[in-house]
């Protein structure tokens, strides 16, 4: 790889190379404030690289390989390097990682516990964890969420945050422009920009939290707050953990515990601002 | 045809963790996990005490539980039998 950088995101140490400098430039400005151990070995390795050596000069494309390979990867314009950078850090941790259960969840963190919230796609996990991380929660994380085996405590994984659509508007206005990444417009997953996590996140991001509230949310529709049982609880966490099956019982004792000893609900709401007050009033009630 | 006896896991093979209405079960040996509901523990952890079949377990079972009417109990306990077998949580004896 003609360009490559170093970045650590909580316990990975990812290293990714490219065949164009422009990827690797906008991660080094969104990643500036992370560490950047040259020395220490990579973990996950991600590749961009041109499709034949010659698309790297005629109309290149960027593939995303690494550790593990998705055959059927989205080609991606190299406008959107960044993104397919984005994407290829997130299927070698979701594939590649065995140290910890990992759930497809955003969590945020206050007073040494974790509030951690799964969904699809689309549920707006993403946006309620970035919007109470600019309150005075602690961003762990706006898509991962991993939990130690062996403790059961949450470790983050605060990657820059992955902004889509009306999201960005929302979290946009209440932040520096300067932590805020270039706008990609009208990409697979829609408009995407990215929100470099506050200073005080990067520099706590190898602290855990000891899991304190699971919520399920979704939005859209009404406004609605709907206890969750334990059975319900451990099927949704096995569909949102990307590496259950690989842990063997270690992730199945990580599971259960992590399900009996974490309240739970699910949320729907209409707006953020709603979600944001669900939220509170749900972790002032489970922590008195 | 006689009704099949069947013998329960080995010990330890199982990890058996009721989570509520729900109860998850850890299979060691095939790595893969069970979501079953009542009475399927119950029907595991009554097979525990000895290899039988469906008439002999059912008959077990309608000590410690309630069974409604234990004349027709029978074939059910042979169905969920079957079913755990087709899981490989018991095993034809």
């Amino acid at each position: 790889m003609r360009h490559s950088i170093r970045i650590a995101v909580g316990p990975v140490q990812f290293r990714i190379g490219s065949d164009w400098a422009a990827p690797i430039a906008a991660l080094e400005r969104l990643y500036a404030g992370y560490p950047q151990d040259d020395a220490r070995p990579a973990e996950a390795t991600v590749r961009l690289f041109a499709a034949r050596p010659w698309r790297r000069w005629v109309r290149p494309s960027v593939h995303i390989g690494g550790d593990f390979v998705v055959p059927d990867a989205l080609p991606l314009p190299l406008s959107m390097g960044l993104l397919a950078a984005e994407m290829g850090m997130n299927l070698q941790v979701a594939l590649g990682w065995r140290r910890h259960m990992l759930l497809h969840a955003s969590a945020v963190a206050r007073d040494g516990r974790a509030l951690i919230m799964s969904g699809e796609s689309g549920s707006g996990k993403s946006t309620l964890a970035a919007l109470l991380g600019e309150d005075e929660w602690r961003l762990m994380g706006d898509e991962f969420t991993l939990i130690d085996p062996v403790g059961g405590d949450a470790f983050a994984f605060p990657r820059a945050v992955s902004l889509k659509n009306e999201a960005i508007a929302a979290v946009a206005g209440r932040v520096d422009a300067a932590r805020l990444g270039p706008l990609m417009a009208g990409t697979p997953k829609g408009d995407i920009r990215h929100l470099i996590p506050r200073a005080d996140a990067i520099a706590a991001m190898h602290e855990p939290a000891r899991p304190a509230l699971l919520l399920f949310p979704r939005f859209g529709g009404g406004t609605a707050i709907e206890p969750m049982g334990e059975g319900e609880v451990f099927v949704r966490l096995t569909e949102a953990s990307t590496n259950y099956v690989a842990l063997g019982e270690a992730g199945f004792a990580a599971l259960t515990r992590l399900v009996r000893e974490t309240p739970a609900f699910g949320i729907s709401y209409p707006d953020s601002a709603t979600g944001i007050a669900l939220v509170e009033q749900l972790w002032a009630e489970t922590l008195k | 045809m006689p009704d099949p006896a069947y013998r329960a896991a080995p010990p330890g093979a199982l990890r058996v963790e009721p989570l509520g209405e729900l109860t998850a079960i850890f299979d060691r040996r095939s790595m893969q996990t069970h979501l079953v509901v009542s009475p399927m523990p119950e029907i595991l952890a009554a097979l525990g005490a000895g290899d039988c079949d469906a008439a002999t377990l059912t008959a077990r079972l309608a000590e410690s539980f309630d069974l409604g009417g234990a004349d027709d109990a029978t074939p059910i306990v042979a169905e969920r039998l079957g079913e755990l077998a087709a899981m490989g949580l018991v095993a034809r004896a």
